[in-house]
């Protein structure tokens, strides 16, 4: 491979970022004397590199992203290809400080928009949810060359406790001794007693099933890359990105030790001997803590041969559908992959993974220590154990709910201390969900019901909104996050989104196209590559259906 | 090799394992559309107007990239295909200049009954596609269908990239990259609607790692990309297709052998291109072989008809 480059340079600080993570190519009279195979076989150092000069510089140049294609033999094309495609990362020159207000549905009932006219030291840009919708409105600030954060108005939101958030607010998140004297890698300790298949044997009996959305039975997907041939790996998927949904970011804020347990317990059930923490570029504190709590286990020996990189998402919704994640971590765009082959078989590097989301994670010391029979005596035959719930919208008291699967969605908007006003709509499962009536109020929150109304529990959201809000308003700004948000790589979701978000527009001040949509929503759900492709309108079609818009 | 047997539209066919389902469809000459595959090029399943109903499966599935499995029960031309179909079509017909596609995708846009006007009239064109920021875009108003109609890029001597005409099927990508010239001088950028072909931070050409190879034009499906002397004939209304002919010689450059086609109007030389069978070359060419034909046709003084007029003056305005 001759690859040209460009001819900027860096300068000394862009330089020294980048060499902090990237060994230069040795050359010598023009030619390549280290490099080649074991340069490339790097490029999943291109997104943390790039990242890291956004980080530091405020903006990727010309000089840094060739300084990083030359040391990792990537094509400059590609890696502008790949810089261009993440919402965090400016390959224009930007102000030290860019300011990124929530605009979604949840903030921008609330003030969020008239944030965006605030004074600032910087650049002041929209941005889809951020996952702080239990304490709303809020932003996220990038600073080049020191901390970003997210700043929220709203009062501590609650955090309703059963076994998966029990030590949340009453354990110390930096201290691995609290969280050991609090039932900490118990777990572990057991997994490791009674042996690798005897845990996925447990987690087989406890019926687990994944809740990052699709519901896939987690101790199947351990199995079967348990039985494939090594290398194999694990991820976690912290990348929680679901309008509405902050859950994840709860557990890892407030309990990141439990977070680092379960996936320790899991590698060594399946035999993986690299583990990845996929978190959101959005969740600062979530990653400083998740990535302290990791070191910490590992110098405590508590991790054995295990390693776990915590790699930092760059702003994409994209990258939490799990075959995107893969090629985001190994610094390609992050563009789904058509399935078959599935990740058990064909995952991260080309190789067996399993990938779990954050709370599908945090049951697994449960099932070890109590049994996977005990596990699944909790809840419904078909949907066993607890679920976390992400409260927030027009009700009494926002925050993160677990509760044991079964119990109706009304019994949940009571824990939450009921409406805020006259209840319109509440939207269940996420912007990928649906909006639903009072009606539901009897459902009771399990996998198997909600399929049998054909609708979706999603990533646990369920936000209310009452009769004052403009409910046009709300879906078109869903329908705007699915058009930023689609990776541009399948026709019926690249432009589908787009027509779907003229049509809502059109709405405003007509009667909605609902052959329009129907066709739409119909070709997209048949025709995509990917979950956001096939879910990007349902939100539209529940809210024409209710009469919504 | 093993035999898979499977069942499409009713017909029983046996296939060895390992192809395709457009590989077994063809094999009972039932043609598919298909406009991001190439046989030379690893599929990238990206512009779904390949699907087919697979039963079992939840969605469509991309007959280009789908390996047979024994059993499977296929649909090519169900209601359900001819919807995603139609649509896909509308969805690109409404957003892209197509006018320049192939006789056969044409005649599959008019049996499935395309409509693109569905959407509202187009939108004007743009002239900001290439500094777009991920994530973010203008206020839609709904009025008019968004398009990707914007100001074509002319920057070389050899060709120009028409992006109004572009429906991302990243053959282009491929053929630069690994799947045959192994330059990388493109790639996909942006995100969404908003993703495009372009170079490193959009440099023109020259500057970027462009080695004019053209077998990106060999690859276009929709006339995006094209031969800087085509696209001055077509301006200035000189091409005729129907006039030219087409000669298969052998490249003199070097010892390689690879199979030209010369395309001749009024018995000048007006585009290269090379048999996509042919085994030497699938279709590429290099600089030489694609443009280094001149010296059979200097154009001096004396050259008069219209056609040398345009061509000379695609050269010398470099």
């Amino acid at each position: 491979m001759d690859l040209r480059f460009m001819a900027d340079e860096p300068s000394a600080v862009e330089r020294a970022v980048i060499a902090r993570l990237i060994d230069p190519v040795e050359s010598r009279n023009g030619q390549v004397v280290r490099g080649g195979h074991a340069a490339r076989g790097h490029r999943h150092l291109l997104l943390p590199a790039l990242a890291a000069v956004q980080s530091e510089l405020g903006w990727v140049s010309r000089g840094a992203l060739n300084e990083i294609c030359r040391r990792l033999l990537v094509p400059p094309a590609e890696a502008y290809g790949v810089a261009s495609f993440y919402a965090l990362i400016s390959t224009d020159p930007r102000p030290a400080e860019v300011t990124h207000v929530c605009d979604d549905i949840a903030c921008r009932q609330v003030g969020g928009l008239d944030l965006l006219s605030q004074p600032s030291g910087g650049e002041v840009v929209t941005t889809p949810c951020l996952g702080q919708c239990d304490r709303r409105p809020a932003m996220f600030v990038q600073r080049a060359g020191g901390q970003d954060e997210v700043l929220v108005s709203g009062p501590p939101a609650t955090v309703h406790a059963g076994p998966l958030l029990r030590r949340v607010g009453k354990v110390d998140p930096s201290s691995l001794a609290d969280f050991r004297k609090q039932g900490g890698f118990e777990g572990l300790r057991r997994a490791q007693d009674i042996g690798a298949e005897a845990v996925v044997a447990e987690v087989k009996k406890a019926a687990l099933k994944g809740r990052g959305g699709a519901a896939f039975p987690t101790g199947v997907k351990w199995e079967a890359v348990a039985n494939e041939p090594a290398p194999r790996y694990l991820v976690c998927n912290a990348d929680e990105s679901e309008p509405g949904t902050f859950k994840d970011r709860v557990v890892m804020e407030g309990d990141p030790f439990a977070v680092i347990e379960a996936i320790t317990i899991a590698a060594f059930a399946t035999g993986c001997e690299k583990a990845y923490i996929y978190v959101r570029g959005e969740y600062p504190l979530a990653t400083s803590r998740i990535t302290a709590a990791m070191a910490a286990s590992r110098e405590a020996g508590l991790l054995g041969e295990l390693e776990i990189e915590v790699f930092r998402g760059q702003g994409a919704y994209i990258c939490g559908e799990e075959t995107a994640l893969f090629n985001s971590i190994e610094g390609f765009r992050g563009e789904p992959r058509q399935k078959p082959p599935f990740p058990a078989q064909a995952g991260l590097f080309g190789r067996p993974t399993v990938i779990n989301n954050v709370e599908t994670l945090i049951n697994i010391p449960e099932i070890v220590l109590g049994g996977g029979d005990a596990y699944a005596s909790v809840g419904t035959p078909d949907s066993t154990g607890t679920r976390l719930f992400c409260l927030s919208g027009d009700l009494a008291r926002p925050g993160t709910y677990e509760i044991e699967m079964g119990r109706t969605l009304g019994d949940l908007v009571e824990l939450a201390g009921g409406f805020a006003g006259e209840p319109k709509a509440i939207l269940l499962g996420g912007a990928a969900g649906f909006f639903v009536s009072s009606d539901y109020l009897s459902m009771p929150l399990t996998f198997e019901d909600a399929r049998a109304r054909g609708v979706t529990l999603g990533s646990g959201v369920v936000m209310a909104f009452n009769h004052d809000r403009d409910m046009h308003d709300i879906v078109r700004r869903v329908a705007r996050f699915f058009r930023d948000e689609s990776c541009g790589q399948c026709v019926p979701c690249r432009v589908g989104t787009v027509r779907i978000e003229e049509a809502v527009a059109r709405a405003r001040s007509a009667p909605i196209d609902r052959p329009l949509i129907a066709d739409l929503d119909r070709a997209m759900k048949d025709a995509s590559i990917c979950g956001l492709g096939h879910t990007a309108a349902s939100v539209v079609q529940s809210a024409m259906a209710m009469g919504l818009i | 090799m093993t035999e898979v047997a499977l069942v499409i539209d009713g017909v029983d066919v046996v296939v060895n394992e390992g192809v395709t389902l457009l590989d077994a469809c063809r094999s009972i000459a039932k043609q598919q559309p298909t406009l991001c595959y190439l046989e030379t090029l690893a599929p990238v399943n990206v512009c779904r107007v390949c699907v087919v109903e697979v039963e079992g499966s939840r969605t469509l599935v991309p007959s280009c990239s789908r390996k047979v499995e024994g059993g499977m029960v296929v649909q090519t031309d169900s209601e359900r295909v001819r919807h995603s179909r139609r649509v896909v079509f509308e969805m690109l017909a409404s957003s892209v200049n197509l006018a320049l596609v192939d006789h056969p995708t044409r005649e599959w846009m008019e049996s499935y009954n395309v409509d693109p006007a569905r959407f509202g009239p187009p939108a004007a064109p743009t002239s900001d596609r290439d500094q777009r920021h991920a994530g973010h875009h203008g206020e839609v108003v709904g009025g008019a269908a968004e398009t990707v109609h914007q100001p074509i890029k002319v920057d070389n001597s050899l060709y120009v990239r028409d992006y109004s005409r572009c429906i991302l099927c990243y053959k282009c990508v491929e053929a630069c990259g690994d799947d045959a010239q192994n330059t990388f001088a493109i790639a996909v950028a942006g995100r969404g609607f908003d993703a495009r072909i372009s170079t490193e931070f959009d440099v023109t050409l020259p500057e970027g790692a462009c080695v004019f190879c053209g077998n990106c034009i060999g690859v276009c499906p929709t006339g995006a990309l094209m031969f800087r002397s085509e696209h001055e004939l077509r301006q200035a209304d000189l091409w005729e297709e129907d006039r030219q002919s087409v000669t298969r010689t052998v490249c003199s450059f070097c010892g390689v052998g690879c199979n030209l086609e010369l395309h001749v109007q009024d018995n000048r030389i007006v585009k290269v291109t090379s048999p996509q069978d042919h085994s030497v070359t699938e279709g590429h060419l290099c600089i030489k072989g694609r443009f280094g034909y001149e010296y059979v046709q200097e154009l001096g003084d004396l050259a008069s008809t219209p056609v040398d007029v345009v061509l000379r003056r695609a050269r010398s305005d470099s």
